[in-house]
């Protein structure tokens, strides 16, 4: 990497790989006035100031990942392109990538599986409107829709069975309205109506679910309410104030927002935290930010990550979402649940915020969310690290993580993985470079010996003070040596970090030409990860192979977290479906087989994805009868007319 | 009965097996001594981690599990780790092999040059042969060898080689280190050695089940075990050992291995070279001292015919497949996976279960020559037979051995007398033909003077070896005979009559023979299916009734398990009326061997079967099983009280069946039927 200033390499990330950059109003304070919501005052129009319309559509695809004017695609010349000029790929050629697509698939460019073009508005049912419901909401002032469109949008999260259907046209059971309040108090009103007319609630945060949890239940026979909360992004801001805690090693800046009353406010929910939407630009503005980075962080909610125990990227540093959360306010068809301070922690008996951690919309409506904040960092480094096998990799990891010297972010990709990121390698400009690269690899393949089919990398962050980020990076660097890693430069580590932002809309690109796939992941014991990994990824082959898909499937693999006692490991996997009658059941079938596969090595549930009604099957096995029984209680508690009737988890 | 919907008996006669080559026929055509030296080049393990011999004992030594226990040992006992560790290094000193291409490569010579004089042929399925190249490519191979003579493993280890596959580690038992030579010379072939018996011994299971799991875990060698742990004397399957499998299973329950191949192989001999060596241990009689003489004898044995020998490769088991819906792996995720876990009783009967049905897969996979029909009907006339009705009888036998599913090698055009007399030929030590009538008798050169007890003793090293032939075909008839002799010893026609006596017989006799615990209902559903299907049988809803032509072959199959009924009476005979307070475990078998000759001797017993110490053995296990005798620990000895009136009562039980099984009654009745049609 050229750049030298440390700050550009960190403004450069946040501005251009996510770098969806959208022109503000002039005065944001201003707007962060307007959208001050009290709530016995009378909302103004905030839509105008939140970043997401209420037709998402409108910059959205319908029926695939992320925005509409980005997407992977084939040129008549058979290059790879990349539209759009949100990302750092945008507007890229990457040559390498057809032919391992067509190399690893047995994909043909002439084989096309092109998607419906349109929604077809006749396939969505009618709404089944509660109508009393529907006239107290107008009655209360607040904006309602039943617009085909918005409702198709709202009943699907991105799991593979769920676009795929829409691909094909095929529409399921869809909520029979959406609902978009404003304001804490707003959902306080919709949820005391939906419990006086019975009427079943969903909430919907970035609709990037994994698990089917925004499903409609198909049993379900009340009307069904998306409660959309992309309109309550506003973020209550008067002050700003330093605490410093010495811990023994290090001195840690902990920094809250203030707001109103001394409370401390990040406004609930959405989208409103990417990158470069609006509260997270005035937290950088402002020289903070919360350092929580999922890789859906474009568009999933605050709400979101709180329901679903969401894990950021960056969690070595900044801590997974139940270490940043501070306060939660969430409102439940019994009241509203909260705490009465901001203590950092407290001795009061088992955490309520843990019942919602996790609840995955089956008690309520996160509203507000205070959550920790940090000092922006200097200096942001990339690095990556070639091994000669995934099993030094490992190694590797787990030494660092013994000495507790993990960097922001360290990930280890086995080969497969790093494969399929070289085919990301945009065009290379200068002859200078692609001899560059030409010498690195002859240097790593038959100087140092490594197995092109066996090495694999690992790619790291490095964030804070200069000093200390290139202090660190030696340490991280002298260990890797140990395992027989060397340094691979900059650029291997930022490109397997995109990696991570782009794969959903490679995955569009993939269904294109009959090739479907998805991701799931699971959290491991140490001295389990290798053969975790290695059983997954054989159990994923035979399964393919009894199931009659012609061609071999490509399972990758990851070490993407890494903890004290075990790591996080991410699984992709994908397969050529020509030749099959039901693609995607065979699909489900065989993620199906690969869960239990994981659960039969040690590995959980799920890790970071939640359980919704995926996974549910294996609830009472992970948590045991009483442990299940316990949630059912409090739901019952909460919630004992099933308002929240999405039937994820339990 | 209830689990009769979930038992669909499939046809015998459809198993299908696979056709032999004969691998001695090249060998007689061309150099052995360049077919030593040839270029080996082994299918190996798709995930092998490649090692040496040497490397493997560091990474033994230094693993968590060992580590584990040393420390744990270490703290027990207040010995140093340092101490600890090195008793582990020399534990681990005198169990590992060191396989040496080059002393396989010297056995390959002499054993080509030995084989070819000692056998006719030495068949081997081929197609066995390229499933195991295919599965030893795939996962992890455990060869399971059925076991009924020191050949056995050489011989694995020659056709291995022969057909460029990974040479085995064979886990040997420590008896054969005693004989030091021959005992270097094994561990360089890639034998293993264990002791018998390390009961208590932590440490030393730490390092065996670590060394075995090193080896499978890496790829570095099939691992060769006999599940039945030792020799057969008798040419029956023995109850399995689980010890072992649990080992190699571990790495799969704990997901350090995708998946392990089981492979059963079956290899059949049609003349045992230990024969009457079996004969004798069982006996008792001591054997000749080692001497000029022996060493001369032993060399008779290579001039000797032995007929042909079979191997056959039975189909790989994948050991995921057997577990899928009957372990829960997940039991081993609460703790760190080096810190040895006792098998859960779920694991525990599973294991069972596996190693039962591996054994009945070896069972059915053994090849049966035309002898082993004849050496049952011989033994069932003590008198001898003639020819003329030998030919007969056998050729019924054959048809009735087929419809069982019997793998029969019986040769193609050739002539049923033709056949017999080949067979006696071969088997002409253990005869007298005369006058176009067979016995069995002594033929060794009578000795000048001999006792009484004498006699008895080598009419009795004839009947025994002959019945190590009979042996082998048992598993086919067991079934249906013990339905047999459960039908005449029933009260009734009823159908729960008949399987009360059916589970009673089974549990008496399932140290003697192999019957997988808890599956009788299964057992009784296929003996009725066979003996249905020939006719023999009319199962009804409630009733079982014989049919008009079925006397004879109930007859037939009840004589096959009379010699053990009447030598279980004879145990429990002693038991009742022998025995005193201190009867040490010891004692016992030489004890009722005396009872049982004296018996003879006073011609109260014509079943020389009964003198069998494997017989006395397995009946006392019976009697332990079912609560008549209880062991009892006296000092450092073991001894035995006996319930009188339980054994009573058991022999009584025994006894109703005994009745009608008058020698050869079956085949009169079988000749009046005949005629009367």
């Amino acid at each position: 990497m050229a750049s030298n200033s440390s700050s550009s390499t960190a403004q450069q990330r946040l501005r251009i790989i996510a770098g969806h950059l959208q022109k503000r109003p002039e005065d944001e304070n201003a707007s962060v006035a307007a959208q001050e919501c009290k709530a016995e005052a009378p909302r103004s129009e905030p839509s105008s100031a939140t970043p997401v319309p209420r037709r998402r559509q409108e910059i959205m695809k319908w029926n695939g990942w992320g925005y509409s004017d980005s997407r992977f695609l084939f040129t008549k010349k058979g290059q790879a392109e990349f539209t759009g000029k949100r990302y750092r790929l945008s507007g890229l050629i990457l040559p390498s990538l057809k032919d391992w697509f067509e190399g690893t698939f047995g994909a043909n460019l002439q084989h096309r599986s092109p998607a419906t073009p349109s929604l077809n508005l006749s396939a969505v049912a009618p709404p089944n409107l509660n109508q009393p419901f529907v006239e107290d909401l107008k009655a209360a002032g607040l904006v309602v829709s039943h617009d085909p469109e918005d409702r198709v949008f709202r009943a699907h999260g991105h799991c593979l069975h769920e676009v795929f259907a829409l691909r094909e046209g095929r529409i399921g059971r869809v909520p029979d309205m959406v609902v978009w309040p404003s304001c804490h108090s707003d959902v306080e009103k919709i949820v005391e109506l939906a419990c006086k007319h019975n009427v079943c609630l969903i909430p919907y945060g970035g609709g990037t679910s994994v698990s089917s949890a925004l499903e409609c239940p198909r049993e379900e026979t009340r009307s069904i309410v998306s409660l959309d909360t992309s309109q309550m992004s506003n973020i209550h801001l008067k002050d700003v104030f330093i605490m410093r805690c010495t811990a023994v090693t290090l001195t840690l800046h902990i920094v809250s927002l203030t707001a109103g009353s001394e409370t401390l406010h990040k406004a609930s929910t959405p989208l409103c935290l990417s990158r470069n939407t609006f509260p997270v630009r005035l937290l950088n503005e402002h020289g903070y930010c919360t350092g929580h980075e999922p890789d859906s962080m474009e568009f999933s909610s605050l709400g979101g990550w709180v329901a679903t125990r969401a894990s950021g990227m960056k969690k070595n540093i900044y801590g997974n979402i139940e270490d940043l959360v501070v306060h939660i306010k969430m409102v439940t068809p019994r009241g509203v649940i909260e705490k009465s301070c901001l203590g950092p922690r407290m001795s009061t008996g088992p955490d309520i915020h843990h019942f919602i951690l996790g609840s995955e919309g089956t008690l309520g409506v996160v509203t507000e969310v205070t959550l920790k904040i940090r000092p922006l960092p200097e200096y942001q480094k990339y690095g990556s690290v070639v091994f000669p096998n995934f099993q030094q990799g490992v190694a590797c990891l787990r030494e660092v993580a013994r000495q507790r010297c993990a960097p922001a972010s360290i990930r280890l990709m086995d080969n497969e993985q790093f494969q399929f990121g070289h085919a990301l390698k945009p065009q290379v400009s200068s002859m200078f470079t692609s001899f560059l690269d030409g010498l690195k690899k002859f240097y790593i393949t038959k100087f140092k010996g490594f197995d092109p089919q066996h090495l694999c990398v690992a790619t790291l962050l490095f964030e804070g003070d200069r000093g200390k980020v290139l202090q660190h990076e030696k340490q991280v660097y002298d260990i890797a040596a140990k395992f027989g890693g060397l340094a691979a430069g900059e650029d291997n580590g930022q490109r397997g970090y995109m990696l991570t932002f782009v794969i959903a809309y490679l995955r569009d690109l993939g269904m294109d030409y009959y090739v479907i796939g998805e991701s799931f992941e699971t959290s491991v014991p140490w001295d389990r990860v290798l053969d975790l990994c290695r059983n997954v990824k054989e159990r994923i082959v035979r399964e393919c192979k009894e199931r009659g898909v012609q061609f071999p499937p490509l399972p990758l693999s990851r070490v993407t977290q890494t903890y004290d006692a075990g790591a996080c490991v991410y699984f992709y996997f994908a397969f050529n479906y020509r030749g099959l009658n039901d693609p995607v059941h065979v699909y489900e079938q065989v993620e199906h087989a690969a869960r239990e596969e994981i659960l039969a090595n040690g590995g959980s549930l799920s890790h970071h994805h939640g359980v919704g009604k995926l996974r549910k099957e294996w609830m009472k096995e992970s948590v045991s009868g009483v442990g299940l029984g316990m949630l059912k209680s409090v739901k019952e508690y909460v919630d004992p007319q099933n308002i929240f009737g999405n039937r994820n988890l339990l | 009965m209830a689990s009769r919907a979930l038992y669909s008996p499939r046809h015998p006669m459809l198993k299908k097996r696979d056709s032999f080559e004969d691998i001695l026929e090249e060998r007689r055509h061309s150099s052995d001594l360049r077919y030593a030296l040839r270029c080996y080049t082994p299918t190996l393990y798709k995930g092998l981690v490649p090692c040496k011999a040497s490397m493997l004992k560091s990474i033994v030594l230094q693993s968590d599990h060992l580590q584990y226990v040393i420390k744990q040992v270490s703290s027990e006992s207040g010995d140093s780790t340092e101490c600890v560790a090195e008793e582990a290094s020399l534990i681990l000193d005198e169990m590992a092999h060191r396989l040496q291409l080059s002393t396989v490569r010297f056995f390959v010579f002499t054993l080509s040059k030995a084989f070819k004089r000692l056998f006719r042929s030495v068949c081997v399925n081929e197609e066995g042969i390229q499933r195991l190249q295919q599965a030893v490519q795939e996962h992890p191979v455990v060869l399971l060898p059925s076991h009924r003579s020191y050949m056995d493993f050489l011989m694995m280890s020659y056709l291995l080689y022969m057909y460029d596959l990974p040479l085995p580690v064979i886990a040997a038992g420590m008896d054969f280190m005693s004989m030091k030579f021959v005992g270097e010379m094994l561990r360089m072939s890639g034998a293993f050695f264990i002791r018998r018996s390390f009961g208590g011994d932590k440490l030393y299971w730490a390092v065996f089940s670590e060394y075995v799991k090193t080896m499978l875990r890496n790829g570095y060698a099939p691992i060769e075990f006999f599940l039945e742990g030792t020799r057969s004397r008798t040419c029956k399957s023995l109850t399995p050992k689980t010890g072992l499998l649990n080992i190699v299973m571990e790495p799969f329950f704990k997901g350090e291995l995708f998946d392990v191949n089981l492979v059963p192989v079956s290899i059949s001999y049609e003349r045992i070279l230990e024969e009457s060596l079996y004969a004798r241990e069982l006996l008792g009689i001591p054997k000749p001292k080692e001497s000029t003489s022996g060493l001369l004898k032993a060399r008779r044995v290579l001039s000797e015919d032995y007929g042909s020998m079979y191997v056959y490769f039975g189909h790989p088991v994948s050991v995921r497949s057997l577990t899928e819906g009957k372990i829960t792996r997940s039991q081993y995720n609460l703790l760190p996976r080096c810190i040895p876990q006792k098998p859960s009783a779920d694991t525990h009967e599973f294991l069972n279960d596996t190693a039962f049905r591996l054994v009945r897969i070896q069972e059915g996979n053994m090849v049966l020559k035309p002898w082993v029909l004849i050496a049952t009907l011989l033994l069932q006339n003590p008198d001898g037979m003639d020819l003329s009705s030998l030919a007969e009888q056998t050729d019924w036998l054959r048809h009735l051995a087929l419809a069982f599913g019997a793998f029969l090698d019986w040769p193609d055009h050739a002539a049923c007398s033709e056949v017999i007399s080949c067979s006696l030929a071969l088997h002409r030590h253990l005869l007298s033909v005369s006058a176009g009538h067979v016995q069995l008798s002594v033929t060794d050169a009578p000795q000048v003077e001999t006792t009484p007890e004498e006699a008895v003793f080598h009419q009795a090293v004839v009947v025994l070896s002959c019945a190590s032939y009979r042996n082998q075909i048992l598993h086919v008839f067991l079934r249906p005979a013990l339905l047999a002799v459960a039908m005449q010893s029933a009260n009734s026609n009823r159908k729960d009559d008949v399987y009360n006596c059916f589970n009673f017989l089974r549990n008496m006799f399932s140290s003697e023979f192999i019957l997988c615990p808890g599956d009788s209902v299964q057992d009784f559903e296929e003996a009725c299916y066979l003996l249905m299907k020939r006719g023999v049988l009319q199962v009804l809803e409630h009733e079982i009734v014989m049919s008009a032509s079925g006397h004879s072959t109930l007859a037939f199959l009840s004589s096959v398990l009379d010699p053990f009924l009447q030598g279980y009476q004879v145990v429990s005979r002693y038991l009742c009326e022998e025995t005193n307070e201190n009867l040490t475990e010891k004692e016992f078998i030489p004890a009722v061997r005396n009872f049982a000759l004296k018996l003879i001797l006073a011609g109260r017993l014509k079943c020389y079967e009964a003198l069998s110490s494997d017989l006395q053995k397995n009946a006392l296990a019976a009697f332990l099983r079912l609560k008549a005798v209880m062991k009892v620990k006296v000092g450092d000895q073991v001894t035995l009280k006996v319930n009188k009136i339980a054994v009573n009562s058991l022999e009584d039980t025994l006894g109703k069946s005994d009745v009608i099984s008058h020698q050869n009654s079956w085949w009169s009745s079988m000749a009046m039927f005949e005629i009367a049609i």
